[in-house]
């Protein structure tokens, strides 16, 4: 992985992307755009696209205000990985939110999400891509967090929709006295192939079709294309990496408790569509 | 004739709704036994029990005079085989379907198994999917005989196949039990039971039966609480110098026996 250059996180760029008050109260005339049109079609969205935005900017200011602390180089970083640990349990209750039906999920997607960001972050910092530094470990982690949440539902959701639907056979293959790592092994593999499909396919199409947002951003902010796609590449690398971590890690454990020691798949909850 | 499966006091609830009532009785080890009772009385929760796929929640199954709790879970599936109520085949080739059960087995040791299954060779290269029901169904016959089970536990395994299929089918499973092996075959239907039968028990509403309360549940849809071998009608039981709990405390009747009240 290359040495990404360190202008990229010099403070000179700042002054580029701020947009001011005014900036940001003249981009809420989109909101007004969007109010607009589900009055005009009556789709009764109106109310929840306000408060989805007044929400919105909330959650980012507190989280500015908390990253001004984390990020200055005065503040231990103990601080930011604190902070890692807190953005770990939030996103395993998202997860769980999304996936209810999951057995024990929250303390599956807590597991996940803490080996692949230690992995994912071990890298980044052990091969000094970045300085351990809370400017970094904060933002890394979120997005290796952020990007990893959608694939640990997709690979929960669909592991207990296949080991539901095709009960019967995986109970034929039990019942011929196959243990249950290899009785669950097709429906594993293809929980996994789903959840990770996603990711494959938005890595493929990356700059073909979508220019992705930390690369848009320090675009934006002022950075040199090529240096900006350093960083993106990087980050696409790990986020692939840590999605597949996570996803492993949780097909893996979420079959293990599917299954009980004497080989027979638990009973399992119809899952909400 | 000792016994093959003996369950004693077996009880099964499943979140909060009771499957099975104290369920006692032997299954003989020679032929066919057939388990008969109407749609939903949990005869096929039973034969799962004796596969292991399910647990009792309370009482103890034996097979062979070992509790199967203590057997391992595996060796146990492989002696005692399972033929599902549906086809259930694997993607693939019928050859990909039987080297799940026999890794690592010849063409041959394949064919003899189709062959016992009344299947020819030729289908080893055949996609389990483009089978017809019958041959699918017997398919997954040569492939639990793959294993080399001692007992085959059929769960209703003609239910989805036209007559002439059904036909096929039980004269496979009787040429089997000449060849030696047992048989615990689940059935709704009385004709086929008188066909295939050596042995017999009714289950009604989760609790072992006579014929006769077979016939005015699904009359009335009425059920005794008491137990059923206090029935004045009881049947001799199929199996009097059995060791494990004799065969009248559950209603295993000889098919010579079948009353004309049923």
């Amino acid at each position: 992985m290359p040495e990404l250059p360190t202008p990229l996180l010099a403070q000179d760029s700042a002054a580029h992307a701020a947009i001011g008050w005014g900036g940001l109260a003249t981009s809420l005339l989109l909101v007004g755009v969007a109010v607009g049109l589900s009055r005009w079609q009556g789709l009764r969205l109106d109310r929840e696209i306000v408060w989805a935005s007044l929400r919105a900017l909330v959650q980012l200011l507190a989280v500015g205000y908390v990253l001004v602390v984390l990020v200055d180089p005065d503040t231990p970083v103990a601080f930011a990985w604190a902070w890692v640990g807190a953005m770990v349990l939030f996103a395993a209750v998202t997860v769980r939110r999304r996936a209810p039906e999951v057995p024990g999920i929250t303390s599956l997607a807590v597991v996940a999400l803490a080996v692949s960001s230690a992995i994912s972050l071990g890298v980044v910092f052990g091969l000094r891509i970045y300085p351990v530094a809370g400017r970094a470990i904060v933002p890394i982690a979120g997005m290796m967090i952020g990007n990893s949440i959608g694939g640990l539902v997709v690979a929960a959701r669909r592991l207990i929709a296949e080991l539901s639907e095709r009960r019967p056979e995986v109970e034929a293959r039990l019942a011929l006295g196959q243990p249950w790592p290899e009785a669950s092994k097709p429906f594993v593999r293809s929980s996994l192939r789903t959840a990770l499909t996603s990711q494959i396919e938005s890595t493929k199409a990356v700059g073909l079709v979508f220019l992705p947002g930390a690369m848009t951003g320090l675009i934006l902010a002022g950075a040199d294309p090529v240096d900006a796609v350093l960083v993106q590449a990087a980050l696409m690398y790990l986020i692939l990496g840590c999605v597949a971590t996570n996803v492993v890690v949780v097909g893996l454990g979420l079959t293990r408790r599917l299954f009980t020691p004497d080989h027979r798949l638990v009973r399992l909850a119809r899952a909400r569509t | 004739m000792g016994a093959l499966f003996a369950l004693e006091g077996v009880g099964l609830e499943i979140g909060g709704h009771r499957i099975l009532h104290d369920v006692t009785f032997t299954v003989p080890d020679g032929g066919i036994t057939v388990l008969l009772g109407p749609s939903g009385s949990g005869k096929t929760t039973i034969l799962r029990l004796l596969n292991r796929l399910d647990v009792p929640t309370s009482g103890s199954i034996s097979f062979r005079g070992d509790p199967i709790d203590q057997l391992d879970p595996l060796a146990l599936r492989r002696r005692v085989g399972m033929v599902f109520q549906q086809p259930v085949v694997f993607p693939g080739t019928a050859r990909d379907n039987l080297l799940t059960a026999r890794p690592g087995a010849s063409d041959d040791e394949l064919a003899e198994r189709l062959r016992a299954a009344r299947l020819d060779r030729s289908v080893l290269d055949q996609l389990a999917d483009d089978l017809s029901g019958g041959e699918a169904q017997r398919l997954c016959l040569a492939r639990t005989l793959a294993t080399d089970p001692e007992v085959l536990l059929m769960d209703e395994p003609t239910s989805s196949l036209d007559p002439e299929a059904r036909r096929h089918l039980e004269a496979t499973a009787r040429s089997l039990v000449e060849r030696g092996m047992r048989m615990v075959w689940v059935t709704h239907d009385l004709d086929q039971a008188d066909r295939l039968g050596d042995h017999r028990v009714v289950i009604v509403a989760g609790r072992p039966a006579t014929e006769r309360e077979m016939v005015r549940y699904l009359a009335d849809g009425s059920v005794d609480e008491g137990p059923a071998a206090d029935e004045e009608d009881e049947g001799p039981p199929a199996d009097e110098d059995d060791d494990g709990p004799p065969a009248a405390d559950g209603p295993v009747d000889d098919i010579p026996s079948r009353r004309a009240d049923a």
